[in-house]
């Protein structure tokens, strides 16, 4: 049997001896079989003696059961590492960041425990999956709308705690955005509810968000300091109608214009819809991976040539259909001075679809949950197939025309010199408000690749660094990398972060090393060996 | 056993011995096929059902081109028990392996049931949530 490190055998054994009693014997895992399940499938480590494993898992039905393992566990100093559903496919899965872990499997707790029709929300448990919401939005007759991410079998809150995003309105879509009112169980075993749910009886847990005195909600995005149990999101009204536009420029010089008034469009919800930026010449060969940026006048001769747009702006709209016709007007005729301007309506549908829109949408847009999204994977574009995965590199970039230029140009230039593969290649993803994120996917292999691929991304990671882009979110492998290049102030983010975890979980029990912040007794373990 | 799990796979594809279905499929499964039909819909056909637009699907189809297996897991008549918890536990390609939180061993033993019924007992093929819901709600 693997161990926790610094566990000795004996220790543990009488810890999951105990964990038994709390769950059920048929509720913790031990076995090979059983754990090869928690391996995360699409490691850069896999089958290497670093690969993160979990040396058993317990999976609690309730917030008692809950209680009880972490207790159990703080008791004995083993470290734990919760888990919702388990799909954080590309950033780690199923698996702890410490090897030897026990993961504390959520899935059983699956219970949507209130959807509010009138206050528009909802409260559920780490177990529900966005398919278990959608089937349970619709059985009841619900007129509410989630957002979902891509695939949509993860879990509503394990996404929103990763900061996981969607496709759907400003406000929802960046998923932690969304969150109003989270329950968590302590290091000590102590229930917390953050907000108005810190006020018994309190009937407005998922109205107002920040309840008194500093807002803890944070505390617990890709954080290590608890177990959530329960969390309250805000949803939309299902709105009248969808529609979706495009606004093409024909020159390299345009892009710069078309983010600025499309940012300022945005910010005055003149469009609620989550904008897309491209550029059609420079996807002509794969619509998934934008090609290098060259100079302007090479790119304006593309241009020229293939009868392409330079770029697009594509602002979508849920509303009635009158206001959103109109908002769409509007948007127009803010881009008509630049010369060449070309508008298009993509598309319009009313909700709820119908079933021949259902097959021509991009069902997530709906908050309609979806696999169809791997089909881009181990048979999907590119010279790639068959490939065993693919892991995210992510990162926040500025949200300009400028700024989407040269992240293009540092990445594909950066890819190239090391020789990294990308599949996928989006350089402004719009589901945060507010912010561009660099979105890439590499693909990963199971034959002997992975070591070239991590030198490569870890080079990536510091030359954004130096450029001031920092990834918002990545597999565990790379965590400590990421964390470390946050390094205002002598790293102050990452140490007050352990003064916060060390005084909140003094035995460092859950999620060591999780984004990079380590407990005082694994704090050896970050690949830095502790130093900074 | 998990090689001797893997070889009985490899056989299972080397062996080609699946038919299609060529016949359509309608109606409810058999009573005692239920659970693992719902099991099946829930965690298999959002990758695996019959539409080209899926994952599983696609692969699937490329997979077996050239030879008479069908690309849908729901058509197939050559699963066996072995195999199917070989995928199911260990995965494959980008198919992660399902856990025993997700699909217990109960969950399994029906989902094999359902996958190596005959196709006459299946009944209609499992639908996508999504199309699911939509015809709940045109019915009502």
């Amino acid at each position: 049997m693997t161990t926790p490190p610094g566990i000795d055998a004996g220790t543990f054994a009488d810890g999951l001896s105990a964990m038994r009693s709390a769950v059920g014997d048929e509720w913790v895992f031990d076995q090979p079989a059983d754990l090869n399940t928690y391996r995360d499938f699409y490691s850069v480590l896999w089958g290497e003696p670093e690969e993160k494993l979990a040396s058993a898992a317990v999976a609690p039905a309730s917030v008692e059961e809950v209680q009880a393992v972490v207790r159990i566990a703080n008791e004995r100093h083993i470290p734990i590492y919760p888990i919702s559903t388990g799909r954080n496919l590309g950033y780690g899965g199923s698996a702890p960041v410490l090897s030897g872990s026990v993961v504390v499997d959520l899935k059983r707790m699956d219970r949507v425990l209130e959807v509010n029709e009138d206050n528009c929300s909802a409260l559920v448990e780490p177990g529900v999956s966005f398919f278990d919401m959608y089937r349970h939005l619709r059985e009841s007759g619900s007129k509410l709308m989630m957002s979902v991410p891509d695939p949509g079998w993860g879990s509503l809150v394990g996404n929103a705690l990763d900061s996981g995003g969607g496709y759907t309105v400003s406000g929802y879509r960046g998923h932690f955005e969304a969150v109003c009112g989270i329950e968590a169980v302590m290091a000590d075993g102590e229930v917390l509810r953050t907000g108005m749910g810190a006020l018994p009886g309190s009937e407005t847990w998922q109205q107002y968000r920040m309840g008194i005195g500093p807002c803890l909600d944070g505390l617990f995005r890709q954080s290590s300091l608890g177990v959530v149990t329960k969390m309250g999101f805000w949803m939309f009204p299902t709105p009248e109608a969808w529609l979706s536009a495009s606004v093409s420029v024909m020159r390299f010089e345009d892009l710069d214009e078309l983010v600025r008034i499309a940012n300022e469009l945005e910010y005055g919800n003149l469009f609620n819809g989550m904008p897309g930026f491209s550029s059609p010449v420079l996807t002509q060969d794969n619509p998934i991976a934008m090609a290098m940026v060259p100079e302007p006048e090479v790119m304006n001769r593309m241009v020229a040539e293939s009868g392409r747009p330079a770029w697009s702006f594509a602002p979508n709209f849920y509303g009635p259909e009158r206001v959103i016709r109109e908002q769409w007007a509007y948007v127009k005729s803010r881009f008509e001075h630049i010369p060449g301007v070309q508008f298009a309506e993509t598309n319009f549908v009313r909700l709820p679809l119908s079933p021949e829109d259902m097959e021509r949408v991009h069902k997530p847009r709906f908050g309609i949950p979806s696999l169809e999204i791997f089909s881009v994977g181990s048979r999907g574009y590119g010279d790639f197939n068959p490939s065993d995965g693919h892991i995210w590199f992510s990162a926040v970039i500025p949200r300009s025309g400028q700024g989407m230029i040269e992240a293009n140009r540092v990445m594909r230039s950066e890819c190239e010199r090391l020789g990294l593969d990308l599949f996928m290649f989006a350089p402004a993803v719009t589901c945060w408000t507010r912010s561009f994120v660099l979105f890439a996917a590499v693909p990963v292999y199971k034959d002997g690749r992975n070591a070239h691929l991590r030198d490569a991304v870890r080079e990536i990671i510091r030359t954004c660094a130096d450029h001031g882009w920092g990834e918002y979110r990545c597999p565990p492998a790379f965590m400590d990398d990421v964390m470390d290049v946050y390094a205002f102030g002598d790293h102050k983010l990452r140490r007050v972060n352990e003064s916060i975890k060390d005084a909140l979980d003094p035995n460092g029990i859950i999620s060591a090393g999780r984004y990079g912040v380590w407990p005082e007794r694994f704090r050896h373990l970050r690949r830095d060996g502790g130093a900074a | 056993m998990r090689i001797a799990l893997a070889a009985v796979a490899t056989v299972a594809v080397a062996a080609g011995a699946a038919t299609a279905q060529q016949a359509a499929r309608t109606g409810p499964a058999a009573p005692e096929l239920e659970h693992g039909k719902a099991v099946y819909a829930h965690w298999c056909a959002p990758c695996h059902a019959d539409s080209m637009g899926l994952a599983g699907t696609n692969s699937l189809t490329i997979k077996y081109e050239g030879t008479d297996i069908p690309a849908a897991l729901e058509d197939r008549t050559d699963l066996t028990a072995p195999v199917i918890a070989y995928f199911v536990r260990n995965g494959v390609a980008w198919m992660p392996p399902f856990r025993p939180t997700e699909i217990s061993d109960a969950d399994l033993a029906a989902l094999t049931a359902y996958l190596t019924a005959p196709l006459d007992d299946r009944g209609a093929h499992a639908p996508l949530l999504a199309d699911e819901m939509a015809a709940m709600e045109a019915a009502r």
